[in-house]
């Protein structure tokens, strides 16, 4: 499997990531190259297995319907990059 | 007494032969003097410990205290410290107090447990060395132009060095335990859901886990008695009953059944390691186990799913480091995009982009049954292939990692290499298992682990056996030179 | 050429719990910014999602209502996308096992008729926040508090052909999420909101046409402007020659039409995935069955009733039984009315329905109470008042003047029933107007009927209405037979 440039710019933004043009290349040929690692996996037949999410597979505990937290926005906000008037600001969102 | 283990600091500080405040601040120093060539610290908590190592000394006079009261520790930096910085090892969190502690934060804390610093790590957890921290590469005590292993370098060297008697780490394809070997301590990866995850900063949700980095595995067994355990803020914690891990510590391993995995002693391990990881073996042989070769067909296959869950998973977690609430923020965005994709791009080192785009293209329309489905199909295989080979043995015993530590810049630009040196321990993860590392000897004055995996909520049985040969050896009493 | 619209609805129904989804913060509406946003809600670095039962327990209710199969396993899923109002860059929602199944409700089409609408599935998800972008200057203003609050989307089949059925089947599953007081169906708070996915095909043909989503209508009326002008608008397209494209569309009722949010289009890769910080939710048939213990009686069968039990038409009944407190009210007049249920139907039907939306009240905000009502009700079939009395005696109680009998009693509204009394009255009319009696002796039998009002209308006026109509006809009739 072989990423080109345009398919690394794609998952780039994808993943909403700044990278520089010089380093396209670059990152072309790691991630083909982990690609390629990662298809030795066609080298079994896993026809009618059915996929494991998690190790233990246990059903979820459910949580009571109980109110628990308290306002804390000031704590969770003295170290937010940006904030007015209890908000989180970005640049405008034009829609 | 910094080359004391945590039963005998316990003894000291009940005998009142020292205070906390004392042994405090005898850490402290050490970790002031060493942090500049090791760099196993992010941040030394000097005040915050002196403060705490004063009041566990008045808990102690008071007699409210716990056998661990006034004892220090490191945390891993990963671990959420209420109003202490907790970066990850990176640039996105270098400005991150924590407002809230993680659940094993809070036990240890309850349990009178004095923390001296948060330690650093592989960004995010993604590496095996401990190189890709912003905060620069932890060096290994046993020799600083080496590694220490990763992701967690920084505790496992501060504990190798003797800078804090005990410290936390996280595995998620051999983060504690590869560490534990390539430095030469005791590193125990719990059964997954054994110890809650709840504000330890996730990586792959999956496949992450707690747990100790000490150097006896009775040291070990006590920080599990404190930090295992259901957490119901954490729906993927396990109900089981807690052991005490300290327990069964003193039984015999008389009639033990060690399964050998053909796969592990292959080509692609050294040979030396081979022969130390073996002389281990016989170790425990004398001790009355039996050994049987075993096998573990998808082995090979346990680095490609690996290299599928594990991006995956982190590409989604680590979404949520935008820039709007919290973290690392880029100068003058001019729009929303670019406010994402500049914090983004600045905020995070190289490795940990690669994997997050990784994941993003695995994950992505057209793609997912090829590799994330196939990736759980065979981790599935994986799984059944460890529980066929309980059917015939206790546990299961092999090397922890292919090779000694290597050089600092060795493999750095080189990622697929990096990757295919967590052969051993990355199948454990994907099958949820507890797997321990411990010393086993050098080769070249560099230490070697022996590994052994037990089946699902078996820690205390893998204590046992890694008390019992730590009985009958030395490996773990090795100081590196210049640290005594 | 003829078109025939085909539109499928995605209802959003904000479950009524008192805790987040997977936090125990609160879900009150309103409150200050961020200060019901918890660490989980924020998405801070190491927290993790714990599943709400109550969210369990109200999704599997609505389910066990549409007659939909519960599956023995759901699975919550990760939408991965940004946006500054999704705090984790992804959505927890459910994807491949949505918690109900595969079920159905009936609608009323205008001409009488039942038509039964699909429903594909329904599943839990957690609301975003809120993205203001007034008043910040140069920013948007992200507020919190509503990330995390349990949604429960319900998506219909594409089995409606025009806006009125849309319309009809998105007030069905209203009154059904009000039955089950599992929503609190507040439109105007986004409580209850829908996304509809419009296109039109030349009649006959069976291959759907290419859709446009309509996102976040929030009242029955926009939904039918906004499937109209989208249906129009796509019709003229195509009439033209063009192709409609996929995409989604914001409805703007100021301006009534439906113009391209491209904003949203460029994430349509959303990589979704089972969340591996939740495991898979497992509803036992013992839990189902409690649950199904719980259903109350839901609109379609308390209307058959209705009709069954007082006698009421379908289509009273059907107006009765739209709103459960409609219903609860309804009942609980006729009891007060010694079960007087046609009266109560027309009562509350009429003159206190007229009065409600004359004043923009719901049901619930009456000023007269059922009680109240049913206590007139009891006094016109008593025949204490009459019914054109009875408009006053309303009128007091709805200006709050007392109940029923107190206005009776305080304002000497009481019929007048005693024959002397009546019979005075009668002669007096007779004797004053005697063109109208020979008029009206001279009539053939089937115009009597009508002459005959004159002197019924004399004879209420002279007694200000208070005498009794029925007695009155009777005697006048008696008496000018002669």
């Amino acid at each position: 499997m072989s990423l080109d440039k345009s398919e690394v710019q794609k998952i780039a933004w994808l993943a909403r990531l700044a990278i520089d043009e010089q380093d396209i290349p670059n990152y072309s040929v790691e991630l083909s190259n982990i690609l390629d690692l990662v298809e030795r996996m066609n080298s079994v037949d896993t026809d009618g297995i059915s996929p494991l999410a998690h190790p233990l597979e246990l059903p979820a505990r459910l949580r009571g319907d109980e109110i628990t937290e308290k306002d804390q926005r000031e704590h969770f906000q003295k170290h937010a990059p940006l904030t007015d008037e209890g908000c989180y600001l970005v640049p405008k969102v034009i829609e | 007494m910094h080359q004391s283990t945590l039963a005998q600091l316990s003894a000291a500080l009940e005998s009142k032969e020292i205070s906390s405040e004392e042994l405090t601040r005898l850490y402290l120093e050490r970790c002031k003097k060493f942090n500049d060539s090791l760099n196993c610290f992010i941040t030394i908590n000097e005040d915050e410990a002196i403060k705490k190592a004063k009041l566990a000394d008045q808990q102690r006079a008071e007699n409210k205290h716990t056998a661990l009261t006034g004892i220090p520790v490191a945390q891993k930096d990963i671990f959420c410290t209420n109003g202490i910085k907790t970066s990850c090892g990176s640039k996105m969190l270098d400005n991150f107090i924590a407002p809230y502690d993680a659940t094993v934060v809070e036990k240890m804390n309850a349990a009178g447990f004095i923390m001296l610093g948060k330690t650093n790590m592989d960004e995010f957890a993604m590496g095996s060395s401990n190189e890709t921290s912003f905060y620069g590469p932890v060096k290994n005590p046993w020799n600083t132009d080496y590694v220490p292993g990763g992701s967690s370098g920084g505790s496992a060297s501060a504990v190798a060095a003797r800078l804090t008697p005990i410290a936390t780490g996280t595995d998620t394809g051999g983060s504690i335990r590869q560490p534990a070997s390539l430095c030469g301590i005791t590193g125990l990866k719990p059964t997954y859901g054994r110890v809650s995850r709840y504000g330890m900063i996730a990586f792959a949700s999956s496949l992450d886990q707690g747990g100790p980095m000490a150097l006896t595995a009775e040291d070990a067994a006590l920080m599990m008695n404190v930090i295992a355990g259901f957490d119901e803020r954490d729906s993927t914690s396990a109900e089981q009953q807690v052991d005490d891990y300290t327990k069964n510590l003193n039984n015999s391993i008389e009639g033990l059944k060690i399964g050998l995995p053909k796969e592990y002693f292959g080509e692609g391990l050294d040979s030396n390691i081979a022969k130390i990881v073996e002389d281990g073996i016989k170790e425990l042989e004398k001790l009355g186990a039996t050994c049987k070769e075993i096998e573990l067909p998808n082995t090979e296959l346990s680095i490609p799913a690996y290299y599928v869950v594990a991006p995956a998973e982190c590409s989604s977690n680590l979404s949520r480091f935008d820039g709007v609430r919290f973290g690392y923020r880029c100068d003058d965005p001019k729009d929303l995009s670019d406010l994402y994709t500049r914090s983004r791009g600045e905020g995070f080192g190289k490795e940990v982009k690669r994997r997050i785009m990784i994941g993003a293209y695995v994950l992505s329309a057209g793609y997912y049954d090829a590799y994330y489905l196939k990736a759980q199909q065979i981790r599935h295989l994986i799984r059944d292939d460890f529980q066929n080979a309980f059917k015939d043995v206790d546990v299961i015993a092999g090397p922890t990692a292919t090779g000694t530590a290597f050089k600092l810049n060795e493999m750095i630009d080189d990622p697929v290499s990096m990757y295919l040196s967590d052969l051993y321990t990355v199948s454990v993860n994907l099958a949820g298992l507890p797997a321990i590392s411990v010393p086993a000897g050098f080769d070249n004055n560099l230490p070697v682990g022996l590994q052994l995996i037990g089946n699902y909520f078996e820690e205390s049985r893998l204590l046992n056996i890694a008390h019992q040969f730590q009985q009958a050896t030395d490996h773990h009493k090795a100081i590196p030179e210049g640290f005594e | 050429m003829e078109w025939e619209t085909v539109i499928g609805l995605e209802i959003h129904a904000q479950l009524a719990t008192k805790s987040k989804i997977f936090s125990g913060a609160a879900t009150t509406y309103g409150a200050e910014p961020n200060t019901q946003a918890c660490a989980v809600d924020l998405g801070l670095p190491g927290v993790l999602p714990v599943i709400n039962k109550e969210v369990v327990a109200k999704a599997v209710k609505f389910g066990l209502a549409i007659e939909a199969e519960i599956p023995p396993k759901s699975v919550f899923a990760r939408k991965n996308y940004f946006y500054p109002d999704l705090p984790k860059g992804y959505q927890i929602s459910q994807f491949e096992l949505p918690i109900v199944s595969t079920g159905h409700i009936d609608i009323q089409l205008e001409d009488g008729t039942t038509k039964r609408i699909g429903v594909t599935r329904a599943h839990l998800e957690e609301d975003a926040g809120k993205s203001m972008h007034e008043g910040f200057g140069d920013y948007t203003g992200i507020d919190l508090n509503r990330a995390g609050t349990p949604l429960l989307e319900i998506v219909s089949e594409p089995d409606m052909r025009n806006a009125k059925e849309a319309v009809a089947y998105m007030k069905k599953i209203h009154s059904i999420v009000r039955y089950l007081e599992i929503c609190d169906g507040n439109m105007q708070e986004g409580s209850f909101r829908c996304d509809a996915n419009v296109s039109v095909r030349p009649k006959g043909q069976e291959e759907f046409g290419t859709r446009a989503e309509l996102k976040n209508i929030n009242s029955f009326r926009f939904v039918e402007q906004a499937i109209n002008i989208e249906v129009e608008r796509q019709i003229d397209i195509l009439e033209d020659g063009g192709e409609v494209i996929q995409e989604t569309r914001l409805y703007d009722p100021n301006k009534n039409e439906t113009r391209s949010m491209r904003s949203k289009e460029e994430a349509n890769d959303y990589r979704y995935f089972p969340d591996p910080d939740l495991l898979p939710v497992e509803i036992e048939n013992s839990f189902i069955e409690q649950i199904r213990g719980q259903l109350p009686e839901l609109p379609d069968a308390k209307k058959q009733r209705f009709i069954d039990e007082f006698k009421l038409s379908e289509y009273d009944s059907g107006v009765l039984t739209a709103q459960k407190e409609m219903s609860d009210y309804f009942e609980t007049c006729v009891k007060a009315a010694d079960g007087e249920a046609k009266l109560s139907s027309n009562w509350i039907t009429g003159e206190l329905a007229a009065s409600l939306n004359k004043e923009n009240k719901d049901i619930t905000e009456s000023p007269v109470s059922a009680e109240m009502l049913g206590g007139m009700v009891k006094r016109i079939k008593d025949d204490t008042i009459s019914g054109k009395i009875a408009k006053q005696v309303f009128e007091a109680m709805w200006n709050g003047e007392g109940n029923a009998d107190s206005i009776i009693e305080s304002k000497g509204l009481k019929q007048v029933t005693d024959t002397g009394a009546i019979e005075k009255l009668v002669d007096d009319v007779i004797s004053n107007s005697p063109d109208q009696v020979a008029q009206y002796q001279a009539a053939p039998d089937d115009k009597k009927g009508k002459l005959i009002g004159y002197f019924v209308g004399q004879i209420m006026k002279q007694s200000q209405g208070k005498a009794n109509p029925k007695q009155v006809n009777e005697l006048l009739r008696k008496k000018l037979k002669i």
